[in-house]
């Protein structure tokens, strides 16, 4: 039921911000005065809400290694001085929580991120750190932290190139 | 009377006579050659500036039906003129660049350029970090099994859309010119092939089909505009244009959306708010080959 509703705000999410194409969002936190229209973030399929496992079970803030479940998760980000309930609320699961303790939907997880990473913040939010799409005169659609860096390990993933151009021959 | 008389002899009619008989007649073989009707208005078509909007609308209906008979499916040809208030910029961020060659590839699709043989708008150097950009040493040719490669950067060069363009004043017709918005546009029709532009750029960013343009119907795409992606004949030069039927409809150019580290960036000069301005502003840029006052429109930055 809860991820039904959960799907369903997205959809008027993404509605939003196709259709709509608001300049801004308020936000309900005052402290926030704009947030920024994104599409919904990448959760690995059927994991979200964290709170439909978690809710029964004990926390545990032992810095520890995970063998039952979340043991694919290889941490490689400030990993010495980092653990799971930095980011993760244990009391809200399905939230996360800044370094001072306010509560931040996985919607708007680049203000997580911005803590930390404060120029790149900026550079997205003008445009110009992150891939823009749609028309330079009017809606640009962006793309949360988290769609291009995992937040676990967020150096940017290797690729194989395209092919190399031929080099010139006799043409034909 | 003698027979010397009938002949078109030099004397009677004067060597300039004789040589105007002579051009029209070859010409008029030639116009003959043409066949059909459509080629031979083709061969008489004025250069685009001087077009009239009828002949404008008159030519973009004949291309299309040319355009959609040769690869079976539908294609526009757009004339759409340059946007009120808007000077084209365009700035790559050297920091981000991975070297995956996407937007070679997003480019050669949405361009139709030909695929045999061989023909791409942007050309992707690997650079090694020691020594910098140094275009003597750079290669164009790697082939890694995974990029970003030890110890290299990568810089994407095409069309750097000068201000004070190089291969304009090269050109001997007048076929190639500035547009309002900014954008450096080539007429098709109008090149003579001499290729005097190719050797007037700085950065290698103008090519020549040398051959018969090898295009696929089903890898064509059919949303063209007279001055940018329609499809190409042999003996023309060709290069990139922003993506001019895109970017005068407010979209992206598509090196800029296919690029997956959001390397790429375009925006409009004249908005102080654009992103472009914002690089400009912010970050330490760059410009090609500074020292040949080409004025380029393209910049290079640090993103980090």
């Amino acid at each position: 039921m809860k991820s039904i509703r959960l799907k369903s705000s997205w959809i008027i999410l993404i509605f939003a911000v196709v259709v709509l194409n608001p300049p801004a969002i308020t936000g309900q936190d005052p402290q926030d005065q704009q947030e920024i229209a994104v599409p919904p973030p990448p959760f690995t399929e059927d994991i979200f809400p964290c709170s439909e496992c978690h809710a029964d079970l004990e926390v545990n803030r032992d810095r520890r290694e995970l063998e039952e479940f979340h043991d694919d998760i290889v941490l490689k980000h400030d990993e010495e001085n980092r653990w799971c309930l930095d980011c993760h609320d244990a009391e809200n699961r399905d939230m996360l929580h800044t370094a001072g303790g306010r509560l931040i939907d996985y919607k708007e997880s680049y203000k997580l991120c911005g803590q930390c990473h404060g120029p790149k913040l900026r550079d997205w939010k003008a445009g110009i750190h992150g891939r823009r799409t749609g028309f330079w005169n009017g809606q640009k659609e962006y793309l949360l932290c988290a769609h291009c860096h995992d937040p676990h390990a967020p150096q940017y993933p290797r690729m194989t190139p395209e092919p190399a151009p031929k080099k010139p021959g006799i043409i034909k | 009377m003698s027979i010397k008389r009938t002949v078109l002899s030099p004397q009677r009619y004067g060597r300039r006579s004789f040589l105007k008989a002579a051009a029209m007649t070859s010409s008029a073989a030639a116009l003959m050659a043409c066949g059909s009707r459509d080629s031979l208005k083709a061969f008489l078509q004025k250069d685009f500036r001087s077009l009239s909007p009828d002949e404008i609308q008159a030519i973009i209906r004949r291309l299309e039906a040319q355009y959609t008979q040769a690869f079976g499916k539908e294609f526009s040809v757009s004339a759409q003129e340059p946007l009120p208030e808007t000077f084209f910029a365009y700035a790559l961020d050297i920091s981000r660049c991975i070297g995956c060659r996407k937007c070679v590839y997003g480019c050669v699709e949405e361009n139709n350029q030909s695929r045999d043989p061989q023909i791409h708008w942007i050309q992707v150097l690997e650079m090694e970090k020691e020594t910098g950009i140094d275009f003597l040493h750079a290669n164009l040719y790697y082939t890694h099994e995974e990029v970003p490669y030890e110890g290299h950067f990568y810089l994407p060069v095409q069309c750097q859309q000068c201000k004070n363009p190089p291969c304009v004043k090269a050109c001997p017709v007048g076929a190639t010119w500035t547009e309002p918005d900014g954008i450096v546009v080539v007429d098709y029709n109008w090149c003579i092939g001499c290729r005097a532009c190719m050797a007037g750029c700085p950065y290698g960013a103008r090519h020549f089909n040398w051959g018969k343009v090898g295009l696929p119907a089903e890898e064509t795409n059919p949303a063209t505009h007279y001055l940018g992606n329609r499809p190409r004949s042999k003996g023309v030069v060709e290069k990139c244009t922003f993506c001019i039927q895109r970017v005068r409809e407010g979209r992206y150019p598509k090196c800029v959306e296919v690029c997956p580290v959001g390397a790429r960036k375009f925006g409009n000069l004249l908005d102080e708010n654009d992103e472009i301005r914002y690089i400009l502003e912010n970050k330490r840029v760059i410009i090609l080959k500074e020292e040949l006052n080409t004025q380029p429109k393209f910049y290079y930055f640090y993103g980090t």
